[in-house]
């Protein structure tokens, strides 16, 4: 597991102060209504509230009986309610309902809303019309940013991805550009910026204006670069079969807030277990940006390793044997306790992988990724549909065929539809519309159809406004030209030469050696070329918005020290553990260390659920 | 970092009323609201206080997103600037340029505004005007620089201070100009909140027709406007929208929606039919029609098979009990249950798989590997036999498959088809490799062997490794055929083994 790392890497900043910064926000507030409180928690906030405080804090400071949002009556005696919720609209509804029932018998009790990142107007609107604004206190608990590991942050707002990208609500920008801004004033100055993307260009200049709004101090920079992405640039990697440790424990067993629940089939026992996965557990943290064929062969070494370790105690004497115990068992056993973990996720992941011929699905998605054998690349996916094998499998081997091809071809796209909608169910139309406003699945379209849509709308409407339909028109019809792309950057690397797993060349490791997500491509020949200079086809094929600027108070005479090579990069949108895996890589190769920020963890499969529409 | 404090509870902590709002018994109701009230009329006057107060104390500063009031910016910000440069710069944002509008704001602004969405606003500073004070001292500006008191923000000021949680009253915008001068802003401000916050203003104080054709120019607030109202369950309204701008398929396709609210499934059927009406695409349609037929013969065969499952004189229900009701099942899982339970129905009833399969047009290989599933779930090996056969009958007995036979055999294995059968689909494998893979891991032993076909290729004789063919040998049953077969070529002199 020995990588050719550059040993000069810079130490990364300290982030736990951000979950002490938002402890002691939470606390504050809690602390604005005095005495004994129930307390609601919005069911998705609790495993980050977990990862700040626990049950004493908020029992300090007088939280009585803690509950979960779950839209029904409430059964608290309390007087006093307390609702920490995210600013959605059903759950205020809801609140209105609990209030405006309380109301009926005349009962009084005290109630507060913390929003949390940040109140919405539209929810204030809601209070107002159901008649209980002044009634319920608000308030705003700016817990912007979750530490999930060293170089892990989230801002654990999954929503992010389908409102900004669906809906096309801005909702969330100024968030982006407000937990930008923390990181700015307790990590900062920045020396420069680069991005790409709509949203990236959006929350840019939303944090800077903060910067302009808010007060300068000066400070020792930890944080030397900034790098915005949006997760629309770059859709193909996330629909990729992760096979990098960490993305398939992820894929599989789905990692919550950096924990996993390792079930009965990985334990050997009777109980399921949660598990922290982060760079303190060391078993996991050697084997996470691993590629899977490689992590057997380390669990079982370790495991020999420690059989040793274990066997000193043979031929010990008594004073030999304490100090073994006192000092070595514990650790041991700590090593051996994760390492049959690791071992029984692996056999798992094996035998939920062979059964669904896990080979077979890879070839295809790699012959996507080169462009060869579409037919039977078409075919393989028909025939996934007809036996009605996994519903969202199948929908990203869809869209990982119409993003690699540009589009399907008319007829391909009418008949697996057809079929889709026959083995998953016609309410999938809705899923397909949303897709298709997504640009993720949709039909090839003729060259000219664009400029003939343009200017037939562009009729309708008087010539002032044609420009602004123009805009929203080459957002929807943003074509993905992966094709072209994966040229220019040779994000797929000849298939001719061997690529030795253990030995990983380039970032291509993390997808078996069949392709460099684009994504991490992009960073990394923006940081090698200080800008995009010559990049110019490439963010033409991506449909522009890239920007790089350097702020006038950042750059110093200190010029290339560490914190240069501190790279901040952040993924509006969402970001995949293997694209963190393979930023690492590319960190040690290079001499960066990369921070990661999110909005949220994704995947194939929570990608392509925010998109689901077969339910009410 | 605290960016709100709470001064209302301050004001209730302070306040004589507090008694009565909070802590008293029922009986006293009506005392109470009267109370309440009072203290609402207070707590307006105190707003309103500190409203100015706001005024005084805090400003704003910023970028102008056109050209508005740019001077007033100036010497509103000069104080700051003068000593630093701004960090960054300002990047090229996708925003359309904003007209400044000419007409006067002095006349709505006589109108101070203080109903609902005022009255919201400024509350909401009063809980969080505070933390500007701890925030941001150096927001205060001079004395000289006091506005008019409170409404003469321009719209560029009003969304600045949307967009920083301040107390501001829209009131004011009211001719139609103002009110897109300040939607424009907020659009130029890129901050969805305060987007989706002066939308819900002029859906309060617009018509519909003059909001709707407004915001078929403007995609962004359009955009915003379909989620708000989709947030706030508002389909009535989002409709009338689809349809005023042109949307008709966005129309059909939200109603179609509906359906999937509706438990009832006659009433869902009957809900779907109507859905025939919509302005949906053809290939659409198309669709809709098939749900709503699917849906309408789930429910006379649900009806049918509940009556043949209670009555316990079919077999199969008795043998194989239904786990789920059939209703609201995708198409394919429908042909499934059909070809599990009715396969055997004459082309002419509803249940009948064939039947199914001419009314929904399935695909031949989609129809194939659904039986075969089905017949194969069941254990009845001649029917499975059949599907390869009965295509393929004149003179030909080679069996032939839509699908490939490697996934035929896959199929029959997860339905755990006994060796017997499994051989004949393993013997059928194109690919000699794959072939022996699959015949070894599903211990067809004829096959392995080799004995049956003149061409067969890489089996253990034909590799000539008879090292691999007495390992195998310990693996078969004693005394078995196999076994024999297996010694016949040991001994057979004809093979020149090459270990």
């Amino acid at each position: 597991m020995a990588h050719s790392a550059r040993r000069d890497s810079p130490e990364l900043p300290d982030f736990s102060i951000l979950k002490r910064l938002a402890r002691d926000q939470l606390i504050y507030l809690l602390e604005q209504l005095p005495g004994k409180k129930d307390l609601f928690i919005e069911a998705d906030l609790m495993s980050p509230l977990d990862r700040i405080a626990n049950v004493s804090t908020l029992k300090q400071h007088e939280v009585d009986k803690l509950y979960k949002v779950e839209h029904k009556p409430v059964i608290s005696t309390s007087d006093q309610l307390c609702f920490l919720i995210r600013p959605r609209i059903q759950t205020v509804k809801w609140i209105c309902d609990v209030v405006n029932t309380d109301k009926v018998p005349g009962k009084s009790r005290r109630y507060k809303i913390i929003f949390t990142p940040q109140k919405f107007y539209a929810c204030e609107a809601v209070l107002e019309e159901q008649g209980i604004f002044g009634d319920v206190s608000i308030d705003e608990w700016p817990f912007y940013l979750l530490p999930l590991d060293d170089d892990i942050i989230s801002m654990e707002l999954p929503e992010f991805f389908q409102d900004n990208f669906l809906a096309g609500d801005q909702r969330w920008v100024r968030t982006a550009g407000s937990a930008l801004h923390l990181l700015y004033s307790l990590y900062g100055p920045f020396s420069k910026v680069y991005g790409i993307g709509r949203c990236s260009k959006m929350a840019y200049e939303s944090w800077r204006e903060q910067v302009e709004e808010g007060e300068q101090k000066a400070r020792q920079a930890e944080i030397g670069n900034v790098f915005l992405i949006d997760r629309d640039v770059d859709f193909v990697t996330p629909l990729c079969s992760q096979v990098v440790y960490e993305g398939l424990v992820d894929d599989i067993f789905r990692i919550k807030c950096g924990c996993v629940e390792f079930g009965p089939d990985v334990t050997a026992s009777d109980k399921s277990v949660k598990v922290m996965l982060n760079s303190h557990d060391k078993v996991f943290s050697e084997i996470r940006n691993e590629h899977f064929s490689n992590v057997f062969g380390f669990l079982s070494q370790k495991a020999r390793n420690l059989q040793t370790a274990y066997d000193k105690r043979r031929g010990m004497d008594i004073k030999q044997m304490k100090t073994f115990v006192s000092e070595e068992l514990k650790g041991l056993k700590q090593e051996h306790r994760l390492l049959s973990l690791h071992i029984g996720a692996s056999e798992s992941i094996m035998k939920k992988k062979t059964k669904q011929d896990f080979q077979e699905l890879l070839k295809t998605e790699h012959l996507l990724l080169e462009g060869f054998e579409i037919r039977e690349c078409i075919s393989y996916i028909e025939e996934h549909i007809n036996r009605q094998v996994s519903m969202i499998e199948s929908l990203r081997l869809l869209c990982l065929l119409s993003i690699t091809e540009n589009g399907l071809l008319p007829k391909d796209y009418r008949s697996l539809k057809a079929q889709y909608l026959q083995s998953y169910g016609v309410d999938h139309l809705l899923t397909f519309s949303n897709l298709r406003q997504l640009g993720l699945l949709v039909e090839q379209q003729p060259g000219e159809t664009l400029t003939v849509m343009e200017s037939k709308v562009g009729k309708l409407v008087n010539d002032k406004t044609a420009g602004k339909l123009t805009d929203a028109f080459s957002s929807l019809a943003k074509k993905s030209n992966f094709r072209a792309l994966s040229r220019k950057l040779n994000l797929v690397p000849k298939t001719d030469e061997e690529y030795d797993l253990r030995v990983p060349r380039d970032m291509a490791y993390i997808f078996s050696g069949a392709y460099i997500p684009l994504s991490c491509k992009l960073i990394e020949q923006v940081l090698e070329r200080d800008g995009w200079t010559g990049l110019e086809e490439v963010t033409r094929l991506l449909n522009g918005h890239e920007f790089a600027v350097t702020g006038s108070s950042g750059v110093d005479s200190r010029g290339k020290n560490d914190t240069q090579r501190i790279i901040l990069v952040m993924f509006l949108g969402g970001c995949t553990y293997s694209e963190i895996s393979a930023l690492r890589f590319l960190g040690r190769e290079k001499g960066y260390k990369f921070i990661v920020v999110t909005t949220a963890i994704t995947n194939s499969s929570r990608l392509l659920e925010a998109l689901l529409d077969n339910h009410v | 970092m605290i960016k709100s404090k709470v001064d209302e509870e301050d004001y209730w902590h302070s306040s004589k009323f507090k008694a009565f709002t909070f802590d008293d018994e029922d009986d006293e109701l009506s005392r109470l609201k009267e109370s309440r009230q009072a203290v609402n009329n207070i707590r307006r006057l105190v707003e309103e206080d500190d409203d100015e107060d706001d005024v005084e104390r805090i400003s704003w500063s910023g970028e102008p997103v056109g050209s508005i009031s740019w001077s007033v910016k100036e010497t509103a910000a000069s104080s700051q600037r003068a000593d630093r440069e701004p960090a960054f710069p300002k990047i090229s944002t996708d925003t359309p340029s904003i007209s400044r509008s000419q007409s006067g704001y002095s006349l709505s602004s006589l109108f101070k505004g203080k109903p609902k969405v005022g009255n919201f606003q400024t509350f909401s500073d009063a809980l969080t005007d505070s933390s500007v004070r701890l925030y941001a001292p150096e927001l205060r500006k001079p004395k000289s620089e006091y506005k008019d008191y409170v409404s003469d923000w321009s719209p560029e000021e009003t969304v600045q201070r949307l967009q920083q949680g301040k107390a501001v009253s829209l009131e004011r915008f009211r001719t139609l100009q103002d009110k897109l001068l300040l939607l424009d802003h907020a659009i130029a401000a890129h901050d969805g909140n305060v987007i989706t916050a002066v939308l819900i203003y002029l859906k309060r104080t617009l018509c519909k027709e003059v909001l709707f054709r407004e915001l078929e120019s403007r995609q962004t607030a359009l955009r915003h406007f379909i989620h708000y109202l989709s947030e706030t369950q508002n389909q009535r309204l989002l409709l009338e929208l689809h349809r005023a701008l042109g949307r008709a398929e966005d129309a059909a396709l939200l109603q179609y929606k509906e359906h999937l609210s509706i438990t009832d499934e006659n009433k869902r059927r009957d809900f779907l039919k109507n859905c025939l009406s919509l302005p949906f695409s053809a290939e659409d349609l198309a669709h809709v029609q098939d749900h709503y037929t699917l849906l309408e013969r789930q429910i006379i065969i649900e009806v049918t098979d509940r009556q043949a499952e209670r009555g316990g004189k079919v077999e199969i229900f008795q043998k194989f009990p239904r786990k789920a009701l059939i209703l609201n099942m995708p198409l394919i899982t429908t042909l499934y249950y059909c070809c599990f339970y009715h396969y055997a129905e004459p082309e002419g009833t509803f249940s009948s798989p064939l039947n199914i399969r001419q009314t929904f047009k399935i695909s031949e290989k989609q129809y194939f590997v659904t039986a075969l599933a089905a017949r194969a779930k069941l254990k009845a090996w001649l029917d499975v036999d059949a599907l390869f056969a009965s295509r393929n009958w004149l003179g030909f007995t080679r069996k032939k498959s839509p699908l490939s036979f490697q996934r035929v055999v896959d199929i029959l294995q997860k339905n755990s088809a006994p060796t017997h059968v499994l051989q004949d689909y393993v013997a059928l494998v194109d690919d000699g490799e794959l072939r022996l893979t699959l015949a070894q891991k599903h211990k067809c032993h004829d096959i392995v062997i080799s004995v049956r076909s003149a061409d067969a290729v890489q089996t253990y004789r034909d590799m000539k490794d008879r090292q691999l063919l007495l390992g195998y040998r310990g693996k078969v049953v004693r005394g078995s055929a196999e076994e024999r077969k297996i010694d016949d070529l040991l001994s057979n002199p004809q093979i020149r083994w090459k270990n």
